[in-house]
């Protein structure tokens, strides 16, 4: 079997003293939908912002333990050579608002300081929308500023913004909770698409949304990664009284 | 629960039936009307000053307001016309080298005050920016004239332009502080998980956004100093001729009205008070455009 | 679809670390200025501390030729003319307060009395005096002579009502601020008792209000103490002790003002700056004070 694309061992990340994420040990690898799941509050967001390393911009935020990408270890890698490698997909839409649809795909670029030929922007902008299943709806305004469209959309402008950085992995942190349902099933679909070029975790709460999507499912309880499987193995057998409790609807 | 006699509830209901039977009910209603008319009525009143003030020069200056004022050296006394055409380039010139200073570093502090909302030298700047603000503008005229008059040995433009960037200083900083504050901190995070440096983040995303709201604190402020005239006293001086060397004294607006204002001559009252005119409507413009900005550019989320 | 990019790791640490320095260089610097200013103030007062000493502030005669230098002229003067126009603004920046900050918060009619008090606060000093010395002046003259007392027309009284109009927008400000931020269920509770809009603004508002109130009085007389050149253009100018409120005086700005370049001397200049360094402290206590409580009303 080829070697994990993110590989965490004995993992731990704090908040000042408070211990929120206790030795996790998980592997992903390579074209894989990973669906994060667990009560609120249990770390699963704090989990991936370990992974592009945007849980250090809390002050007094620390980490300890490994976590590889490819074999690199996360924290030793410049956070901002390792950032356009992952890419990330917030709660909420946030394009830049001073920015058009365009230029908000193309935004690691333009604000890295990263020089493209016209040709080559155009290419990236198509190829983006296109992979975000947005190109038809915008193509016509791609000179619009990003904050015009509808929240649905902005979220697709969101993945298509990471996906221009050809991401190794892309993160989606509750990406469809803000969403009407028929965005959502959009963006799931999207997801379904995505996983032959990328390698995806995504935290999300709607367990259905999980079982359609994912191949994976890691299942994390106050801080712990309880039981990480095949994603059909959790819903129909799992090892842990947690995960069956949670997915019967016990709680959270 | 506690047993409640009826005899004690009966005793209530009589007593709150007689003092709630309000019988002053149209004495209450008459004393908030009353009331409010009052209020209405020192407001109107305190408004009037303005009235006056602006009607007032108006009536005044607009005789002396033409072409010929605003390109003109004021005449000796006992010609009349002239113009204030050396206070206005003063003006204009002092302005901009005072911008020049204050506002790069107005924004730098003001960025930093934003993104380090609880460190302990934030709270020191913070409060040196306050205290700052509140030193009155004549003790400004004195520090500068310790620190710039006296080393070069002479008043100039510049050292006036310095006095005022010290007076712009504060408000640019809180300005620009208050503007970032409130963008959310997702926009931050958005071009953060790009990849995007911090420092870019703030060069191309932050500052970008709240650029709005950054510049109408700089207008602002540069209303708020155009007509300074104590800080100017004992720096920029003042200057009969047309100059425009900064390192020699300079005329502006507010000196030629305190100057012109205070003598025995007709003539120059009435340079004075088309001087007086001419700044309040850069003052009305500045505020104005400032106006425009906040609403035109403001940046949509 | 996208080439190699290529990351410049080294250079983009060094840049963020520069960035973030300069950043906090430029916050210390504020702060040196300040200190700068207190120790300039200070350092160019000590001729004059060391000569006259606390004569400065009992003594009655300013007169530099003969090396006398008495500042209580002008510090009687400085604080009659503040406190005069504190007491005239306050009960009109109080109702424009209420005004804006209870009956009419939205709408046209706030608008117009927003801008009006934004444009009064906007007109430069300068201005003031120069139509308080043209408008004022006469008017101040007519009542002094019904008054039967000495005419002047400028003195404590003109620059004080000048003052008034000067500090009145600052307050307003500062108190509707301070008005809007009475929660609305307190308002609510009391209307729902059956209060009138009278009762909940003298009974509710206002003494839910009168800390930070009272830290705008004080932020307003900050203002008034360091207020220069239309006082300076009104009070007359004499260095005699004011004999009422109607007399000519001067203030320790309009001293300054009037004869820091004209100051021949060590102490003479010394002893300006000494009222330099008293304004700025009186200012800066008055300010930390006034600003700190209404920190804490608004963290309430
Ligand atoms: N910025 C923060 N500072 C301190 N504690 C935090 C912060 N963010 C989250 N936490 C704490 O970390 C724990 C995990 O939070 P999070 O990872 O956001 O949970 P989830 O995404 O699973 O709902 C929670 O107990 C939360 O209170
Ligand atoms: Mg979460």
């Amino acid at each position: 079997m080829e070697s994990p694309i993110l590989k965490a061992t004995n993992f731990n990340a704090f908040f000042g003293k408070n211990h929120i994420l206790k030795n996790i040990n998980l592997e992903v690898h390579k074209n894989n939908v990973w669906a994060i799941m667990g009560p609120s509050g249990c770390g699963k967001t704090t989990f991936i912002r370990c992974v592009n390393r945007m849980h250090e911009l809390v002050p007094n935020a620390s980490v300890e333990g490994s976590l590889q990408l490819k074999g690199e270890e996360i924290y030793d890698m410049n956070p901002v050579v390792l950032r356009r490698k992952v890419g990330m997909v917030f709660q909420r839409p946030n394009p830049f608002p001073t920015m058009s649809i365009y230029d908000n795909v193309i935004a690691g670029y333009i604000l890295n300081g990263i020089k493209l030929s016209k040709m080559e922007r155009d290419d990236i902008v198509e190829t983006s929308l296109k992979q975000a299943a947005l190109w038809m709806e915008v193509r016509s305004t791609l000179h619009k500023k990003g904050t015009f469209l509808s929240g649905g959309q902005q979220q697709r402008l969101c993945i298509a913004r990471a996906l221009a950085m050809n991401p190794e992995i892309l993160l989606l942190d509750e990406a469809t909770s803000a969403l009407d349902p028929i965005s959502t099933s959009m963006i799931e679909e999207l997801i379904q698409q995505l996983k032959a070029e990328y390698t995806i975790l995504m935290v999300t709460h709607n367990m259905q949304q999980a079982a359609r999507v994912s191949d994976k499912t890691a299942f994390f309880y106050l801080g712990e990664l309880i039981e990480a499987a095949n994603t059909k193995t959790i819903f129909t057998n799992p090892k842990h009284e947690k995960t069956q409790e949670y997915i019967t609807g016990h709680f959270g | 629960m506690e047993m409640v006699l009826e005899a004690e509830l009966e005793k209530k209901k009589k007593l709150s039936q007689s003092r709630l039977a309000d019988k002053h009910i149209g004495r209450r209603n008459k004393k908030n009307i009353f009331f409010k008319g009052l209020i209405v009525t020192a407001t109107v009143i305190s408004t009037l000053p303005l009235l006056f003030i602006l009607f007032y020069i108006f009536k005044q200056g607009v005789g002396a307001l033409n072409w010929h004022f605003l390109t003109h050296l004021p005449n000796p006394v006992g010609e009349p016309g002239g113009g204030v055409s050396n206070a206005l380039v003063g003006s204009i010139m002092i302005l901009l080298v005072s911008c020049v200073i204050a506002i790069p570093i107005g924004i730098v502090i003001g960025i930093y005050l934003s993104e380090e909302k609880r460190s302990r030298l934030g709270y020191y700047c913070r409060l040196a920016v306050d205290v700052l603000q509140g030193i009155p503008s004549i003790v400004i005229g004195i520090i500068i004239y310790e620190w710039v008059v006296r080393p070069m040995g002479g008043f100039s433009a510049l050292s006036g332009s310095v006095a005022l960037a010290l007076m712009m200083l504060p408000s640019i900083i809180k300005s620009t502080e208050e503007t970032l504050k409130l963008l959310p901190e997702s926009l931050k995070e958005a071009s953060l998980a790009l990849g995007v440096p911090y420092y870019k983040t703030i060069m191309k995303v932050i500052v970008p956004t709240g650029l709005s709201g950054i510049l109408t604190g700089v207008i602002l402020s540069i209303a708020r100093v155009i007509g300074e005239t104590a800080p100017l006293l004992f720096t920029a001086f003042g200057n009969p001729f047309m100059s425009t060397n900064i390192l020699k004294p300079m005329s502006s607006l507010p000196l030629i009205i305190f100057n012109y204002a205070t003598s025995p001559y007709n003539d120059w009252h009435q340079l004075a008070w088309g001087a007086s005119m001419v700044l309040i409507l850069m003052i009305l413009i500045l505020n104005i455009i400032s106006k425009i900005v906040q609403r035109k550019w403001k940046v949509q989320f | 679809m996208i080439t190699a990019i290529s990351y410049k790791s080294k250079q983009i640490n060094f840049k963020e670390k520069a960035f973030k320095k300069t950043l906090a260089l430029s916050a210390i610097i504020v702060v040196v200025i300040l200190l700068a200013i207190f120790f300039t103030l200070l350092i160019n007062s000590l001729p004059s501390l060391k000569a006259i000493g606390l004569k400065f502030f009992y003594q009655t005669t300013w007169d530099p030729v003969s090396d006398q230098f008495g500042a209580l002229p002008f510090l009687v003067g400085t604080l009659l003319t503040s406190f005069l126009a504190l007491v005239i603004s306050t009960p009109f920046s109080i109702a424009v307060a209420i005004f804006l900050g209870e009956y009419y918060k939205k709408g046209p009619v706030a608008e117009i009395f927003k801008n009006i008090v934004d444009l009064l606060a906007g007109i430069p000093s300068v201005i003031y005096g120069f139509w308080g010395l043209f408008v004022l002046v006469p008017l101040v003259r007519e009542l002094e002579m019904k008054l039967h007392v000495a005419p002047y027309g400028v003195g404590i009284f003109t620059s004080s009502v000048i003052l008034a109009i000067m500090i009145l927008p600052f307050s307003v400000s500062l108190s509707r601020q301070v008005i809007s931020m009475v929660p609305s269920h307190l308002k609510e509770a009391a209307y729902s008792l059956g209060a009138t809009r009278h009762e909940v603004i003298t009974k509710i508002i206002i003494p839910y209000t009168k800390s930070g109130l009272f830290a705008g009085l004080l932020l307003a007389l900050g203002r008034a103490l360091g207020e220069t050149m239309a006082v300076t253009m009104l009070i007359g100018n004499t260095h005699d002790l004011p004999t009422g409120i109607f007399s000519p005086g001067n203030t320790m700005a309009s001293v300054i003002a009037n004869e820091f370049t004209e100051a021949t001397g060590r102490i003479y200049t010394s002893a300006l700056i000494e009222m330099g360094l008293f304004l700025f402290v009186v200012a800066t206590i008055i300010n930390v004070i006034g600003k700190q409580i209404i920190k804490r009303f608004t963290l309430e």
